[in-house]
């Protein structure tokens, strides 16, 4: 199968590649995908005031798995939690163009976020406004 | 060193130039029909024909005569497996074969499963051979086919074919073997493993695409098929059709060939299979060898690189030309039911990757090889979560993942 040139790009410069501390103040993490599944994506937003200042990626999985998460922190970055929560698989489809049977890897992305977004919403509500990064280890 | 580099020979191989070179005439001059028996133009057919059907029978220690052309290995294991199934089945119903076939097999045997043949699949040890004993236990009085591959395609096993044999003689049960990833890459000998067919091909011996043969035994016992394709009786009726003559002349060569050279390129490509399997896991770990470690096809290396996918490696070099067990390069997508077959878990399955060297590989494309897979598999862990959390001392075994 022929890939097209956005996810060679992405396979090949990983945009956002790395992790944040779970534990870290304003970050929310998601993990979905099993390996026995062939993908794995864990996608991290961390939060200021209510905006994605900074999103990571780590992604088990094929080269359009990979673009997927890795346009996604893209994305990301800059919106509030709200509009993240807009973002849809068929976008990410659109701007890579991927083929029908790599459709499922944009719904990885698109669960990815909402899982890292009702992580950093969990987190919030479990500690109102931690003022101090006393909590964090 | 050119690029791409071939190392995909267990899904096809090119045509030795020799071969080319021994078709050439046989496309213009000698353009007759070999069934042509009344002019000079069908005799000269006849005798290309003629000469190819004793290379290829002396490359198995078969008579000509037992050779019947068809258009691959496909067509002759279905040939062999409905063949006798169609000729013999009064006598009973029951086939026995392996869970690791070629899809030629296992579709084959699935076809008839639905028209109401029993069919035993045996598993395979976890380094991917037929127990011939569970091949003794499966028999009932009802069996009339054991059919068991020679070597595999995805991780090289080399079965113990002439054990199989010795029980099927004994039980007076026919025994049809697929030898079309073991034919001319190891000594084969079909009075040795007392098999009665055997299916091979062309493209995988540097032949050309679209022939292959079925070979069908004469003597102890005489085999007997329903032919599937009928018109004109050519193969003793078992096969009909026109011979296509420069094929044929090409497999011959391609077997004179590999009867030539077998033991020289045996030896050439262990030496760069192991080269390969070293260079890789001296500079990276949790590399791990699918199959048999020496009962193995000699250009057949299996890996399955831990925490990184098999599609996405195959994308980080792509100027190699490999193939993996991972889902994603599979229309079904599911991993590979051979790695499974073996015990393997899913994760690993999607993980594997298949060299297969070949006649035409250098030390230097394995060389390179070698050098362009550590880097993408170590670009690729340094992506993976799995990779992050194990070396977290997180047992990926115990983490609920949300499957999809």
């Amino acid at each position: 199968m022929a890939y097209s040139e956005k996810v060679i790009d992405h396979y090949n410069n990983p945009r956002n590649m790395g992790s944040f501390k779970k534990e870290e103040e304003g970050v929310g993490t998601g993990i979905v995908g099993a390996p026995e599944c062939g993908d794995v994506m864990k996608l991290q937003i961390k939060v200021e005031n209510d905006t994605i200042v900074d999103a990571k990626f780590k992604t088990f999985g094929c080269g359009s798995a990979i673009a997927s998460s890795s346009l996604a922190t893209e994305w990301l970055k800059g919106k509030t939690v709200e509009e993240a929560g807009n973002i849809k698989n068929t976008e990410i489809v659109q701007e890579l163009n991927l083929p029908p049977v790599k459709i499922h890897c944009s719904v990885l992305a698109e669960d990815a976020i909402k899982s890292a977004l009702n992580d950093y919403k969990k987190k919030a509500e479990e500690s109102p406004k931690v003022e101090s990064v006393a909590t964090s280890s | 060193m050119k690029l791409p580099i071939y190392l995909d020979n267990h899904s096809t191989t090119p045509c030795d130039p020799r071969v080319v070179e021994a078709m050439l005439p046989y496309f213009t001059e000698k353009f007759g029909n070999s069934a042509s028996r009344n002019h000079s133009f069908g005799w000269a057919s006849e005798e290309g024909v003629d000469t190819a059907r004793k290379q290829i029978a002396k490359l198995i220690h078969a008579d000509p005569k037992e050779i019947v052309f068809t258009s691959g290995a496909t067509e002759s294991d279905n040939l062999a497996i409905k063949g006798v199934l169609e000729m013999y089945r009064e006598k009973g119903d029951h086939i026995i074969t392996s869970s690791t076939e070629h899809r030629a097999v296992i579709d084959t045997t699935k076809a008839l499963e639905k028209k109401g043949v029993k069919v035993t699949y045996l598993d395979v040890g976890k380094d991917g051979m037929v127990n011939p004993e569970d091949v003794r236990n499966a028999i009932t009085e009802k069996t009339i086919l054991i059919s068991i591959m020679l070597a595999n395609n995805e991780i090289g096993t080399i079965n113990p074919i002439k054990e199989i044999g010795k029980i099927a003689k004994e039980k007076g049960i026919l025994f049809h073997c697929d030898a079309t990833q073991g034919v001319g890459k190891i000594p084969v000998d079909v009075q040795e493993l007392g098999v009665d067919l055997m299916a091979f091909t062309s493209h995988k011996i540097y032949g050309p695409k679209g022939i292959g043969a079925l070979y069908v035994r004469r003597k102890g016992p005489r085999v007997r098929l329903e032919p599937m394709i009928h018109g004109g009786g050519h193969e003793r009726g078992m096969r009909s059709g026109t011979i296509p003559v420069p094929l044929v002349v090409g497999f011959g060569k391609a077997c004179e060939l590999c009867e030539q050279e077998m033991d020289a390129e045996a030896e050439r490509l262990i030496k760069l299979r192991d080269r390969l399997e070293e260079g890789i896991t001296k500079e990276l770990e949790e590399v791990y060898l699918n199959g048999h470690r020496t009962e193995r096809l000699p250009g057949n290396l299996n890996l399955s690189f831990a925490y990184v996918e098999g599609e996405a490696l195959l994308m980080g070099v792509k100027e190699i030309a490999l193939s993996s067990g991972s889902a994603c390069t599979s229309a079904t997508l599911e991993p590979s039911y051979v790695l499974r077959a073996l015990g393997v878990g899913s994760d690993l399955a999607h993980s594997s990757i298949r060299f297969g060297l070949g006649r035409f590989n250098t030390a230097e494309e394995v060389e390179y090889t070698i050098d362009r897979m550590v880097k993408a598999v170590n670009h690729l862990r340094a992506m993976s979560p799995l990779y992050e959390m194990a070396k977290d001392g997180v047992d990926l075994s115990t983490v609920q993942w949300a499957a999809h």
